[in-house]
């Protein structure tokens, strides 16, 4: 039904209303253009050479000259009547003029003229069929003026007005020409703005990228558009270094990041965004790191769209295939892994089960690369431990699966003890006990979901000696809260011996990127953060028990300085105890104070504890 | 309608070793590879095919990837219009200067006015462009009309026909169906009378 509206338009001069009165000069127009056409290949091209005169006319010259628009307009819509007359060698010059014009330089009537003639030209014959795909996706590019005045109206009104024609006419032609898609979809990724160009060009481009997947050429050519789209976003941001982020000076962020840093986050080296870097942004040039967050706010607003008109879960089929090509191995990926997080908080019984489920298929099978694997779980536990949105019964349902897996494992490992033997099983046990630290408290809240978690001691006391190979901030969290939880009887020496450094983990965690490998910690980018905060668990929510007796250097000291610790662990239990009985209200003003300044004195830069001073 | 064809061939289909747990998915997606795009050996191009592993021998080329090579049967429909035959496909557009259908739904195909015979003559009745024959009143070409036409040519990169409608068994399907079959039982009645 759309499709007749669609074709039933006045691309032809011989109106509806008007056929039996036909402007008698309109049909000698068109017959005289059919004469000069054909008239080139016997050598008379002079009317000829005056119709390739009007269309290759500079656009200046038409700022003034109504005159010469109005001829542009008639030239246009008479040679839409006479496309069969056009031939692509003898009429060259007509054909690369037309080629070479760009619908932002014309007004809307002149617009509708040569669109006109794009689509008349492109689906009578299969020649012109390539050019004219071409000619129409150039004008997702828009001129280096409308760049830098995107925020004028008037050429916002513009931007509207030639990008609806463009799309328009895709449509127009793909009714007509049932393979445009996939002749369309090769040329979408050909004419991507190149890399190196840090504009807004990149945006206006992804922009109709995304708007073409929602149209019926998506349904060819939707994986790959989400593949370029992809490909995109993570190469912006593996190419942002962690100073390239603003940070703001609002404390309630940094405290955050740092509560995050003292969960375990840390990376080998990094330095933690001190302050905002001043950076050249004349020329219309802007920031990486502001570009991939521009990007990465459309993708959101597209996935919304999708789900909006209820095709979210094929598009999710799609997104996970290329978030499984280019960003699920790419260790330095940031942020456009929030892509999948976002859209699961969208449709979490779907999309966020799905993605649950294909990233613990993809851990447990035994056909994908061992840094495969363990980069899923990290995603895996990552996910699990912040999306808000999941139900606490299938946190606890993965966290099964992850165990009985583990448990399997134990039991039939072979003599071998050397940690590099079993790298995924250790990847999985720090994943469960990543999570934990996050969900623990929700869990054992449910009486039947904390009988589940029975099996974690025997792993954690197998030889294999998970503890000792898992990164140091993760374990001493874990068996913190376990210990107050009441999850199992941890002994103190057991905490005293993990919190020292062991061989094993510090030449281990030196050189292993995937053991500090956390994708999901908190989004950086600050428009791309606002969409995904509501359905986000920050480490400041999480409330463990043992956080009422807070010391001062308490935290600090277990992370830079393992040592120190092991003499206040003695403390501790007979302060949470008395903590327990007192009255005091357990988030007091003076607590939080002295939790900030705790924090502000903190030094900026965090070795992980495998330096010599700690042992 | 011609053009389409039935083929028997025997292909080798070479498949790289990590595809050697599932065979025969891996024959389809090469063959699948192949579909809606011209062939030249086979002729055509390649619409639906049906394959069949005969031996579960398979040749292992020798090279820096052993791919493996192993021996399909297959069947294959092919769509192969050639110059001056016939074809039909659906009218999607119709305006004075040209009528644009689809054929077996991704064939693109154009009939330029100048390729239309004196016969038809355009007339815009209720806001649609329709080609009226002005011998017979009731062969009308309209959107959605199924129309045979004959093939020009055939553009294999795009998979466009150009078409014509000059000749005399050409136009509406339905209409030509009808009218041959009339012309048959005039031509029994004829012959009735001459033999009586």
């Amino acid at each position: 039904m759309g499709a007749v509206e669609v074709l039933n338009d006045s691309s032809s001069l011989y109106a509806s209303d008007l056929v039996e009165n036909v402007d008698l000069s309109d049909m000698n127009l068109v017959q005289t253009l059919r004469k000069a056409l054909t008239s080139v290949q016997t050598g008379d091209s002079d009317l000829y050479n005056e119709i390739v005169e009007v269309m290759s006319r500079d656009v200046k010259d038409f700022r003034a000259d109504f005159d010469a628009v109005a001829q542009l307009e008639t030239v246009l819509k008479a040679l839409s009547c006479s496309v069969s007359c056009i031939d692509i060698v003898h009429h060259y010059k007509l054909l690369s003029a037309l080629f070479g014009m760009k619908l932002w330089d014309h007004n809307p009537n002149v617009m509708d003229a040569l669109v006109n003639l794009v689509i008349s030209l492109a689906v009578t014959s299969g020649k012109y069929l390539d050019s004219c795909l071409n000619m129409l996706i150039k004008n997702f590019l828009p001129p280096p003026w409308v760049i830098k005045n995107l925020s004028n109206p008037r050429i916002l009104n513009k931007k509207t007005e030639v990008f609806a024609r463009v799309h328009a006419a895709f449509l127009k032609i793909s009714i007509l020409v049932p393979l445009t898609p996939s002749r369309l979809v090769p040329m979408l990724s050909q004419n991507m703005p190149k890399i190196h160009r840090k504009d807004l060009l990149m945006v206006i481009y992804v922009e109709n990228l995304l708007k073409l997947e929602n149209s019926s050429i998506g349904r060819v050519g939707g994986s790959v558009i989400l593949n370029v789209v992809m490909e995109r976003l993570r190469d912006l941001d593996v190419e942002i270094g962690w100073d390239d982020i603003p940070q703001d000076d609002s404390r309630g962020m940094f405290d955050m990041e740092l509560e995050d840093a003292v969960e375990g986050t840390i990376d080998e080296g990094d330095e933690f965004p001190v302050g905002p870097l001043s950076q050249d942004t004349s020329g219309g040039s802007i920031v990486v790191s502001e570009l991939l967050d521009k990007l990465m706010v459309i993708a959101f607003e597209h996935l919304e769209s999708c789900q909006n008109d209820g095709r979210l879960d094929e598009v999710f089929e799609l997104l996970f295939q290329s978030f499984e090509n280019f960003v699920l191995d790419t260790y330095k990926s940031k942020f456009s892994q929030f892509l999948m997080f976002y859209a699961c908080s969208l449709d979490p019984e779907n999309c966020g089960v799905k993605f649950a489920s294909k990233l613990m298929d993809i851990f447990l099978s035994s056909r994908k690369s061992p840094a495969t694997r363990r980069s899923a779980v990290a995603y895996l536990a990552s996910f699990l431990a912040r999306g808000k949105f999941l139900p606490v019964s299938f946190v606890a349902s993965m966290l099964k699966r992850l165990m009985d897996e583990c448990v399997g494992y134990c039991r039939t490992c072979n003599g071998d003890i050397r940690p590099e033997a079993h790298l995924i099983f250790f990847s999985g046990c720090q994943a469960i006990m990543y999570v934990l630290c996050f969900r623990m408290r929700s869990i054992l809240d449910v009486p039947r979901l904390r009988s589940e978690l029975t099996p974690l001691e025997s792993i954690l006391t197998h030889k294999l000696d998970p503890l000792s190979v898992c990164i140091p901030s993760v374990v001493a969290e874990f068996l913190r809260q376990a210990k107050a939880d009441g999850l199992f009887i941890v002994s103190d020496s057991f905490i005293f011996n993990n919190q020292l450094e062991s061989e094993l983990s510090g030449s281990f965690g030196g050189c292993d990127k995937l053991k500090t490998f956390f994708p999901f910690d908190p989004c950086l980018l600050k428009s791309s953060n606002s969409f995904i905060s509501p359905n986000f668990i920050y480490w400041s929510m999480v409330r463990a028990p043992y956080d009422e007796d807070e010391e001062d250097d308490f935290d600090a000291e277990v992370i830079v300085n393992g040592d120190e610790d092991s003499e206040e662990g003695e403390d501790e239990d007979v302060d949470y105890a008395m903590n327990k009985m007192s009255i005091t209200p357990k988030h007091s003003f003076k607590n939080q104070m002295m939790e900030r300044d705790r924090l502000l004195r903190m030094p900026s830069r965090i070795r992980p504890s495998t330096s010599p001073e700690s042992l | 309608m011609e053009g389409l064809k039935l083929s028997e061939a025997e292909l080798m289909v070479y498949i790289h070793p990590s595809k050697s747990r599932n065979v025969f998915q891996a024959i389809c997606r090469e063959l699948s590879s192949l579909l809606f795009q011209y062939n030249e050996s086979f002729d055509g191009v390649l619409l639906a095919y049906d394959a069949s592993v005969k031996s579960k021998q398979a040749k292992i080329l020798s090279g820096l990837h052993p791919y493996f090579g192993v021996r399909v049967n297959t069947r294959l429909l092919l769509f192969d219009p050639k110059p001056n035959s016939l074809v039909e496909g659906e009218i999607v557009k119709i305006s004075a200067e040209s009528i644009h259908l689809i054929v077996l739904g991704f064939s693109a195909a154009v009939v330029t006015d100048v390729d239309i015979r004196e016969e038809f003559k355009y007339r815009v009745r209720d806001g649609e462009g329709s080609f009226v024959s002005r011998s017979h009143k009731r062969h009308v070409l309209k959107l959605g009309t199924m129309l045979r036409l004959q093939v020009q040519s055939f553009d294999e990169e795009v998979m466009h026909i150009a078409g014509s409608l000059i000749p005399e068994n050409t136009g509406c399907v339905k209409w030509l169906e009808k009218h041959s079959e009339e012309a048959l039982h005039t031509d029994r009645d004829h012959k009735r009378r001459k033999l009586a």
